[in-house]
Protein backbone atom coordinates (compact mmCIF):
# COMPACT_ATOMS: atom_id res chain seq x y z
CA UNK A 1 0.00 0.00 0.00
CA UNK A 2 1.35 3.42 -0.91
CA UNK A 3 1.98 5.56 2.15
CA UNK A 4 1.84 9.31 1.74
CA UNK A 5 4.69 11.54 2.86
CA UNK A 6 4.04 13.39 6.10
CA UNK A 7 1.99 16.54 6.04
CA UNK A 8 0.08 18.67 8.49
CA UNK A 9 -3.62 19.45 8.02
CA UNK A 10 -4.79 22.93 8.93
CA UNK A 11 -8.41 23.85 9.65
CA UNK A 12 -9.26 27.45 8.69
CA UNK A 13 -12.44 29.00 10.08
CA UNK A 14 -13.18 31.13 7.01
CA UNK A 15 -12.02 31.57 3.41
CA UNK A 16 -9.89 34.56 4.37
CA UNK A 17 -8.01 32.53 6.98
CA UNK A 18 -7.52 29.76 4.41
CA UNK A 19 -6.07 32.32 2.03
CA UNK A 20 -3.74 33.64 4.74
CA UNK A 21 -2.57 30.09 5.53
CA UNK A 22 -1.97 29.46 1.84
CA UNK A 23 0.04 32.67 1.53
CA UNK A 24 1.96 31.90 4.73
CA UNK A 25 3.11 28.42 3.73
CA UNK A 26 3.61 29.31 0.07
CA UNK A 27 4.61 26.49 -2.25
CA UNK A 28 4.64 23.98 0.60
CA UNK A 29 0.86 24.24 0.96
CA UNK A 30 -2.12 23.12 -1.05
CA UNK A 31 -5.87 23.44 -0.66
CA UNK A 32 -7.49 20.18 0.37
CA UNK A 33 -11.08 20.16 -0.85
CA UNK A 34 -11.94 16.46 -1.22
CA UNK A 35 -8.68 14.78 -2.04
CA UNK A 36 -9.87 12.61 -4.89
CA UNK A 37 -7.25 14.06 -7.23
CA UNK A 38 -4.87 15.80 -4.82
CA UNK A 39 -4.08 12.68 -2.78
CA UNK A 40 -3.49 10.62 -5.93
CA UNK A 41 -1.00 13.21 -7.16
CA UNK A 42 0.67 13.16 -3.73
CA UNK A 43 0.84 9.35 -3.73
CA UNK A 44 2.82 9.55 -6.94
CA UNK A 45 4.94 12.47 -5.65
CA UNK A 46 3.65 14.65 -8.47
CA UNK A 47 2.81 17.08 -5.66
CA UNK A 48 4.69 17.20 -2.37
CA UNK A 49 2.77 19.50 -0.03
CA UNK A 50 3.90 19.64 3.60
CA UNK A 51 0.73 21.52 4.58
CA UNK A 52 -2.84 20.81 3.52
CA UNK A 53 -5.46 23.47 4.19
CA UNK A 54 -8.79 21.74 4.70
CA UNK A 55 -11.33 23.95 2.98
CA UNK A 56 -14.15 21.46 3.74
CA UNK A 57 -14.28 22.54 7.38
CA UNK A 58 -15.03 26.16 6.49
CA UNK A 59 -18.71 26.69 7.36
CA UNK A 60 -21.08 27.61 4.55
CA UNK A 61 -18.77 26.71 1.66
CA UNK A 62 -20.88 23.69 0.69
CA UNK A 63 -24.23 25.40 0.27
CA UNK A 64 -26.24 25.34 -2.97
CA UNK A 65 -28.67 28.24 -3.41
CA UNK A 66 -30.67 30.00 -6.12
CA UNK A 67 -29.97 33.74 -6.10
CA UNK A 68 -30.77 36.36 -8.76
CA UNK A 69 -31.60 33.75 -11.38
CA UNK A 70 -28.42 31.77 -10.88
CA UNK A 71 -27.34 28.73 -8.96
CA UNK A 72 -24.67 29.58 -6.42
CA UNK A 73 -22.71 26.46 -5.56
CA UNK A 74 -20.21 26.54 -2.71
CA UNK A 75 -16.77 25.30 -3.72
CA UNK A 76 -16.78 22.32 -1.34
CA UNK A 77 -20.15 20.98 -2.51
CA UNK A 78 -19.61 17.35 -3.44
CA UNK A 79 -20.58 16.01 -6.85
CA UNK A 80 -23.21 13.93 -5.08
CA UNK A 81 -24.75 16.88 -3.28
CA UNK A 82 -25.01 18.79 -6.59
CA UNK A 83 -26.48 15.74 -8.34
CA UNK A 84 -29.10 15.41 -5.57
CA UNK A 85 -29.82 19.12 -5.04
CA UNK A 86 -33.49 19.93 -5.81
CA UNK A 87 -32.34 23.44 -6.78
CA UNK A 88 -29.92 22.07 -9.38
CA UNK A 89 -32.34 19.42 -10.64
CA UNK A 90 -35.01 22.08 -11.13
CA UNK A 91 -32.99 25.02 -12.41
CA UNK A 92 -30.14 23.41 -14.37
CA UNK A 93 -31.03 19.75 -15.00
CA UNK A 94 -28.14 19.24 -17.46
CA UNK A 95 -25.73 20.03 -14.61
CA UNK A 96 -27.46 17.58 -12.24
CA UNK A 97 -27.37 14.84 -14.88
CA UNK A 98 -23.70 15.40 -15.69
CA UNK A 99 -22.82 15.34 -11.98
CA UNK A 100 -24.67 12.03 -11.59
CA UNK A 101 -22.18 10.53 -14.04
CA UNK A 102 -18.86 11.94 -12.81
CA UNK A 103 -16.35 9.12 -12.23
CA UNK A 104 -18.05 6.68 -9.81
CA UNK A 105 -20.20 6.75 -6.65
CA UNK A 106 -17.18 6.88 -4.35
CA UNK A 107 -15.58 9.83 -6.09
CA UNK A 108 -18.95 11.61 -6.20
CA UNK A 109 -19.37 11.14 -2.44
CA UNK A 110 -16.09 12.86 -1.60
CA UNK A 111 -14.92 14.91 -4.60
CA UNK A 112 -15.96 18.55 -4.77
CA UNK A 113 -16.80 20.81 -7.70
CA UNK A 114 -14.35 23.52 -6.60
CA UNK A 115 -11.56 20.97 -6.26
CA UNK A 116 -12.35 19.50 -9.65
CA UNK A 117 -12.17 22.88 -11.38
CA UNK A 118 -8.99 24.04 -9.62
CA UNK A 119 -7.20 20.77 -10.34
CA UNK A 120 -7.96 21.29 -14.07
CA UNK A 121 -7.69 17.61 -14.94
CA UNK A 122 -8.08 17.49 -18.73
CA UNK A 123 -10.81 14.84 -18.34
CA UNK A 124 -13.02 16.96 -16.09
CA UNK A 125 -16.68 16.56 -17.01
CA UNK A 126 -17.89 19.62 -15.05
CA UNK A 127 -15.48 22.09 -16.65
CA UNK A 128 -16.59 21.20 -20.19
CA UNK A 129 -20.29 21.56 -19.39
CA UNK A 130 -19.78 24.77 -17.37
CA UNK A 131 -18.10 26.37 -20.41
CA UNK A 132 -21.36 26.08 -22.36
CA UNK A 133 -23.68 26.85 -19.45
CA UNK A 134 -21.83 30.13 -18.87
CA UNK A 135 -20.44 29.22 -15.45
CA UNK A 136 -18.24 31.58 -13.50
CA UNK A 137 -16.22 31.29 -10.32
CA UNK A 138 -15.64 33.58 -7.35
CA UNK A 139 -12.04 33.83 -6.21
CA UNK A 140 -11.11 35.28 -2.84
CA UNK A 141 -7.90 36.30 -1.14
CA UNK A 142 -6.67 38.85 1.37
CA UNK A 143 -6.50 41.29 -1.55
CA UNK A 144 -10.24 40.98 -2.18
CA UNK A 145 -12.63 39.02 -4.36
CA UNK A 146 -12.99 38.68 -8.13
CA UNK A 147 -15.31 36.74 -10.39
CA UNK A 148 -14.14 35.21 -13.68
CA UNK A 149 -15.66 32.85 -16.25
CA UNK A 150 -14.70 29.18 -15.93
CA UNK A 151 -12.85 29.53 -19.26
CA UNK A 152 -10.46 32.03 -17.62
CA UNK A 153 -9.90 29.83 -14.59
CA UNK A 154 -8.37 27.03 -16.62
CA UNK A 155 -4.86 27.77 -17.83
CA UNK A 156 -3.96 24.35 -19.22
CA UNK A 157 -3.63 20.70 -18.29
CA UNK A 158 -3.54 20.55 -14.47
CA UNK A 159 -3.05 24.31 -14.33
CA UNK A 160 -5.39 27.02 -13.08
CA UNK A 161 -5.01 30.79 -13.18
CA UNK A 162 -5.30 31.11 -9.41
CA UNK A 163 -2.64 33.45 -8.02
CA UNK A 164 -0.71 32.65 -4.82
CA UNK A 165 -3.06 32.88 -1.84
CA UNK A 166 -6.20 32.84 -3.98
CA UNK A 167 -9.05 30.44 -3.22
CA UNK A 168 -12.02 29.48 -5.33
CA UNK A 169 -15.05 29.82 -3.05
CA UNK A 170 -18.14 29.70 -5.27
CA UNK A 171 -19.34 28.54 -8.68
CA UNK A 172 -22.19 30.49 -10.27
CA UNK A 173 -24.28 28.89 -13.01
CA UNK A 174 -27.11 30.78 -14.71
CA UNK A 175 -30.36 28.84 -14.43
CA UNK A 176 -31.85 27.29 -17.56
CA UNK A 177 -34.51 29.44 -19.25
CA UNK A 178 -37.50 27.85 -21.03
CA UNK A 179 -35.85 28.68 -24.39
CA UNK A 180 -32.58 26.94 -23.49
CA UNK A 181 -31.66 23.42 -24.55
CA UNK A 182 -28.50 21.84 -23.27
CA UNK A 183 -26.84 18.47 -22.85
CA UNK A 184 -23.55 16.84 -21.99
CA UNK A 185 -22.41 13.46 -23.25
CA UNK A 186 -19.23 11.51 -22.82
CA UNK A 187 -17.61 8.45 -24.33
CA UNK A 188 -15.70 6.22 -21.97
CA UNK A 189 -14.02 2.85 -22.28
CA UNK A 190 -11.00 3.54 -20.06
CA UNK A 191 -10.59 4.76 -16.47
CA UNK A 192 -11.39 8.28 -17.58
CA UNK A 193 -13.58 9.57 -20.41
CA UNK A 194 -12.03 9.69 -23.89
CA UNK A 195 -14.37 12.49 -24.97
CA UNK A 196 -16.75 14.92 -23.30
CA UNK A 197 -19.01 17.19 -25.33
CA UNK A 198 -21.30 19.93 -24.02
CA UNK A 199 -23.88 21.81 -26.09
CA UNK A 200 -26.13 24.75 -25.21
CA UNK A 201 -28.71 26.20 -27.60
CA UNK A 202 -31.15 29.09 -27.34
CA UNK A 203 -34.34 28.57 -29.31
CA UNK A 204 -37.27 30.99 -29.16
CA UNK A 205 -39.61 28.63 -31.04
CA UNK A 206 -39.35 25.13 -29.56
CA UNK A 207 -36.34 24.04 -31.59
CA UNK A 208 -37.26 25.32 -35.06
CA UNK A 209 -34.50 27.94 -35.03
CA UNK A 210 -31.45 28.53 -32.89
CA UNK A 211 -30.48 32.12 -32.17
CA UNK A 212 -27.42 31.33 -30.12
CA UNK A 213 -25.22 28.30 -29.47
CA UNK A 214 -22.27 27.29 -27.31
CA UNK A 215 -20.32 24.07 -27.71
CA UNK A 216 -17.25 22.77 -25.86
CA UNK A 217 -15.17 19.63 -26.03
CA UNK A 218 -13.03 18.08 -23.30
CA UNK A 219 -10.78 15.05 -22.66
CA UNK A 220 -9.52 14.92 -26.27
CA UNK A 221 -7.35 17.98 -25.68
CA UNK A 222 -5.21 19.43 -22.83
CA UNK A 223 -8.09 21.55 -21.50
CA UNK A 224 -11.82 21.95 -22.25
CA UNK A 225 -12.16 24.09 -25.34
CA UNK A 226 -15.03 26.09 -26.85
CA UNK A 227 -15.62 25.67 -30.58
CA UNK A 228 -16.28 29.34 -31.37
CA UNK A 229 -16.41 28.89 -35.14
CA UNK A 230 -18.65 25.87 -34.71
CA UNK A 231 -21.06 27.96 -32.65
CA UNK A 232 -21.77 30.18 -35.68
CA UNK A 233 -22.60 27.06 -37.71
CA UNK A 234 -24.97 25.90 -34.97
CA UNK A 235 -27.26 28.94 -35.26
CA UNK A 236 -30.04 29.22 -37.83
CA UNK A 237 -32.95 26.98 -38.73
CA UNK A 238 -33.07 23.44 -37.36
CA UNK A 239 -32.76 22.06 -40.91
CA UNK A 240 -29.73 24.20 -41.73
CA UNK A 241 -28.00 23.43 -38.45
CA UNK A 242 -28.60 19.73 -38.91
CA UNK A 243 -26.99 19.91 -42.36
CA UNK A 244 -23.99 21.75 -40.93
CA UNK A 245 -23.35 19.40 -37.99
CA UNK A 246 -20.50 17.66 -39.78
CA UNK A 247 -18.88 20.98 -40.68
CA UNK A 248 -19.38 22.14 -37.08
CA UNK A 249 -17.75 18.96 -35.75
CA UNK A 250 -14.67 19.71 -37.86
CA UNK A 251 -14.66 23.27 -36.54
CA UNK A 252 -14.70 21.96 -32.95
CA UNK A 253 -11.88 19.53 -33.75
CA UNK A 254 -9.89 22.36 -35.39
CA UNK A 255 -10.32 24.58 -32.31
CA UNK A 256 -9.16 21.87 -29.90
CA UNK A 257 -5.55 20.77 -29.66
CA UNK A 258 -6.40 17.10 -30.28
CA UNK A 259 -3.96 14.76 -28.58
CA UNK A 260 -2.47 11.52 -29.86
CA UNK A 261 -2.31 9.40 -26.73
CA UNK A 262 -3.20 6.02 -25.23
CA UNK A 263 -6.89 6.85 -25.63
CA UNK A 264 -6.52 7.13 -29.39
CA UNK A 265 -5.15 9.14 -32.26
CA UNK A 266 -6.15 12.71 -33.03
CA UNK A 267 -7.92 11.38 -36.12
CA UNK A 268 -9.95 8.97 -33.99
CA UNK A 269 -10.91 11.79 -31.63
CA UNK A 270 -12.03 13.93 -34.55
CA UNK A 271 -14.26 11.02 -35.58
CA UNK A 272 -15.69 10.81 -32.06
CA UNK A 273 -16.53 14.53 -32.15
CA UNK A 274 -18.50 13.93 -35.37
CA UNK A 275 -20.45 11.04 -33.84
CA UNK A 276 -21.11 12.74 -30.53
CA UNK A 277 -22.08 16.15 -31.91
CA UNK A 278 -24.92 14.40 -33.74
CA UNK A 279 -25.94 12.63 -30.54
CA UNK A 280 -25.63 15.58 -28.17
CA UNK A 281 -27.66 17.74 -30.60
CA UNK A 282 -30.51 15.21 -30.50
CA UNK A 283 -30.19 14.77 -26.76
CA UNK A 284 -30.34 18.52 -26.12
CA UNK A 285 -33.54 18.71 -28.17
CA UNK A 286 -35.05 15.68 -26.46
CA UNK A 287 -35.06 13.74 -29.73
CA UNK A 288 -34.54 10.00 -29.99
CA UNK A 289 -30.88 9.01 -30.28
CA UNK A 290 -31.67 6.02 -32.50
CA UNK B 1 -4.05 13.09 16.26
CA UNK B 2 -6.91 11.20 17.92
CA UNK B 3 -9.86 10.18 15.77
CA UNK B 4 -13.11 8.99 17.33
CA UNK B 5 -15.65 7.25 15.16
CA UNK B 6 -18.15 4.42 15.15
CA UNK B 7 -16.63 1.31 13.57
CA UNK B 8 -19.10 -1.45 12.72
CA UNK B 9 -21.38 -0.27 15.51
CA UNK B 10 -18.68 0.18 18.16
CA UNK B 11 -17.38 3.54 19.35
CA UNK B 12 -13.66 3.62 18.60
CA UNK B 13 -10.85 6.09 19.29
CA UNK B 14 -7.50 5.70 17.57
CA UNK B 15 -4.29 7.66 17.49
CA UNK B 16 -3.54 8.18 13.81
CA UNK B 17 -1.14 10.10 11.63
CA UNK B 18 -2.84 12.66 9.42
CA UNK B 19 -1.24 11.16 6.32
CA UNK B 20 -2.76 7.71 6.92
CA UNK B 21 -5.47 6.46 4.60
CA UNK B 22 -8.58 4.88 6.04
CA UNK B 23 -7.49 1.59 4.44
CA UNK B 24 -4.13 1.69 6.22
CA UNK B 25 -5.84 2.26 9.56
CA UNK B 26 -8.58 -0.33 9.05
CA UNK B 27 -6.26 -3.05 7.74
CA UNK B 28 -3.13 -2.30 9.76
CA UNK B 29 -4.52 -1.30 13.14
CA UNK B 30 -8.04 -2.67 13.27
CA UNK B 31 -7.12 -5.90 11.44
CA UNK B 32 -10.15 -5.55 9.20
CA UNK B 33 -8.55 -7.18 6.18
CA UNK B 34 -11.83 -7.43 4.31
CA UNK B 35 -10.82 -3.97 3.06
CA UNK B 36 -8.93 -4.98 -0.09
CA UNK B 37 -6.29 -2.84 -1.77
CA UNK B 38 -5.85 -2.99 -5.51
CA UNK B 39 -5.66 0.02 -7.85
CA UNK B 40 -5.10 2.65 -5.13
CA UNK B 41 -6.57 5.22 -7.51
CA UNK B 42 -10.31 5.16 -6.76
CA UNK B 43 -10.99 3.24 -9.96
CA UNK B 44 -11.52 -0.41 -9.02
CA UNK B 45 -13.70 -0.29 -5.88
CA UNK B 46 -12.07 -3.20 -4.04
CA UNK B 47 -11.39 -0.96 -1.00
CA UNK B 48 -14.99 0.31 -0.80
CA UNK B 49 -16.24 0.93 2.73
CA UNK B 50 -19.24 2.94 3.90
CA UNK B 51 -18.83 6.24 5.73
CA UNK B 52 -22.15 7.50 7.05
CA UNK B 53 -23.78 5.00 4.64
CA UNK B 54 -22.02 6.37 1.54
CA UNK B 55 -19.46 4.29 -0.37
CA UNK B 56 -15.93 5.71 -0.38
CA UNK B 57 -12.50 4.49 -1.50
CA UNK B 58 -10.66 3.69 1.74
CA UNK B 59 -7.36 3.63 -0.21
CA UNK B 60 -7.55 7.36 -0.91
CA UNK B 61 -9.75 8.76 1.85
CA UNK B 62 -7.70 10.02 4.78
CA UNK B 63 -8.62 8.39 8.10
CA UNK B 64 -8.79 11.99 9.36
CA UNK B 65 -12.08 12.30 7.44
CA UNK B 66 -14.04 9.81 9.54
CA UNK B 67 -13.90 11.79 12.79
CA UNK B 68 -17.36 11.69 14.32
CA UNK B 69 -18.70 9.44 11.55
CA UNK B 70 -19.94 5.87 11.14
CA UNK B 71 -17.68 3.44 9.25
CA UNK B 72 -18.97 0.09 8.01
CA UNK B 73 -16.74 -2.64 6.60
CA UNK B 74 -17.69 -6.10 5.36
CA UNK B 75 -16.88 -7.45 8.84
CA UNK B 76 -19.78 -5.40 10.22
CA UNK B 77 -22.53 -6.79 8.00
CA UNK B 78 -23.45 -10.12 9.58
CA UNK B 79 -25.57 -9.85 12.75
CA UNK B 80 -24.30 -10.81 16.20
CA UNK B 81 -25.42 -14.42 15.80
CA UNK B 82 -23.37 -14.68 12.61
CA UNK B 83 -26.37 -14.63 10.28
CA UNK B 84 -25.28 -13.14 6.97
CA UNK B 85 -26.71 -9.94 5.52
CA UNK B 86 -29.12 -10.70 2.62
CA UNK B 87 -26.52 -9.38 0.16
CA UNK B 88 -23.83 -11.71 1.52
CA UNK B 89 -26.20 -14.67 1.29
CA UNK B 90 -27.28 -13.69 -2.22
CA UNK B 91 -23.64 -13.49 -3.38
CA UNK B 92 -23.18 -17.06 -2.09
CA UNK B 93 -26.44 -18.27 -3.65
CA UNK B 94 -25.53 -16.93 -7.09
CA UNK B 95 -21.80 -17.74 -6.86
CA UNK B 96 -21.18 -14.07 -7.56
CA UNK B 97 -17.41 -14.35 -7.16
CA UNK B 98 -14.51 -16.53 -8.13
CA UNK B 99 -11.35 -15.13 -6.61
CA UNK B 100 -13.45 -13.02 -4.21
CA UNK B 101 -11.11 -10.04 -4.11
CA UNK B 102 -13.72 -7.52 -5.29
CA UNK B 103 -16.54 -9.05 -3.24
CA UNK B 104 -16.39 -6.97 -0.02
CA UNK B 105 -16.39 -3.77 -2.06
CA UNK B 106 -19.18 -5.05 -4.31
CA UNK B 107 -21.38 -5.96 -1.36
CA UNK B 108 -20.81 -2.66 0.45
CA UNK B 109 -21.43 -0.59 -2.69
CA UNK B 110 -24.64 -2.55 -3.29
CA UNK B 111 -25.69 -2.09 0.34
CA UNK B 112 -25.42 1.69 -0.03
CA UNK B 113 -27.74 1.52 -3.03
CA UNK B 114 -30.31 -0.84 -1.53
CA UNK B 115 -30.42 1.01 1.81
CA UNK B 116 -31.45 4.06 -0.18
CA UNK B 117 -33.58 2.37 -2.83
CA UNK B 118 -34.42 -1.31 -2.51
CA UNK B 119 -36.64 -0.96 -5.61
CA UNK B 120 -33.67 -0.06 -7.84
CA UNK B 121 -34.08 -1.12 -11.48
CA UNK B 122 -31.41 -3.14 -13.28
CA UNK B 123 -30.29 0.05 -15.03
CA UNK B 124 -29.98 1.84 -11.68
CA UNK B 125 -28.05 -1.08 -10.19
CA UNK B 126 -25.63 -1.13 -13.14
CA UNK B 127 -25.16 2.67 -13.06
CA UNK B 128 -24.47 2.57 -9.32
CA UNK B 129 -22.08 -0.40 -9.52
CA UNK B 130 -20.12 0.67 -12.60
CA UNK B 131 -17.18 1.85 -10.48
CA UNK B 132 -16.67 -1.59 -8.91
CA UNK B 133 -14.64 -3.84 -11.17
CA UNK B 134 -14.67 -7.66 -11.26
CA UNK B 135 -12.34 -9.58 -13.53
CA UNK B 136 -13.83 -13.05 -12.85
CA UNK B 137 -17.58 -13.19 -13.09
CA UNK B 138 -18.65 -11.11 -16.06
CA UNK B 139 -20.94 -9.23 -13.65
CA UNK B 140 -24.19 -11.09 -14.39
CA UNK B 141 -24.09 -13.21 -11.20
CA UNK B 142 -23.42 -10.02 -9.24
CA UNK B 143 -26.46 -8.33 -10.78
CA UNK B 144 -28.58 -11.39 -10.00
CA UNK B 145 -27.43 -11.41 -6.38
CA UNK B 146 -28.22 -7.72 -5.91
CA UNK B 147 -31.66 -8.27 -7.45
CA UNK B 148 -32.33 -11.16 -5.06
CA UNK B 149 -31.22 -9.17 -2.01
CA UNK B 150 -33.32 -6.21 -3.15
CA UNK B 151 -36.40 -8.44 -3.36
CA UNK B 152 -35.70 -9.83 0.07
CA UNK B 153 -35.07 -6.43 1.66
CA UNK B 154 -38.28 -5.08 0.11
CA UNK B 155 -40.17 -8.03 1.61
CA UNK B 156 -38.80 -7.21 5.06
CA UNK B 157 -40.07 -3.64 4.98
Amino acid sequence: MTTLSRFEIHQPTCALEASQMLAHYGEEAGIYAGGTELLLAMKHSALNYRHLIDLKVVPGLNSIDMRNGSLEIGATSTHRSIERSPNVQQHQPALAEMESQVANVRVRATGTLGGNLCFAEPHSDPATLLLVLGGSVKIESAAGAREIPVSELIAGAYASNLQPGEILTKITVPSAKPTHRSAYMKFQIHERPTLGLGLWLDTPDEGRTFTSARVAVGCVCPFPTRGLNAEKLLTGSHADVEKRLSEAADAIADAADLLDDHEGSAEYKRHLIHVFLQRVFRKALGESLA
Amino acid sequence: MNVSFELNGKQTTLEIEQRESLAEVLRGRCRLTGVKISCEAQVCGSCTVLVDDLPVSACTLLAYEVRGKRVTTIEGLADDSGRLHPLQQAFLDHFSFQCGYCTPGMILAAKALLDENSAATDAEIVAHMNGNLCRCTGYLPILKAIRQAANQLRGQK
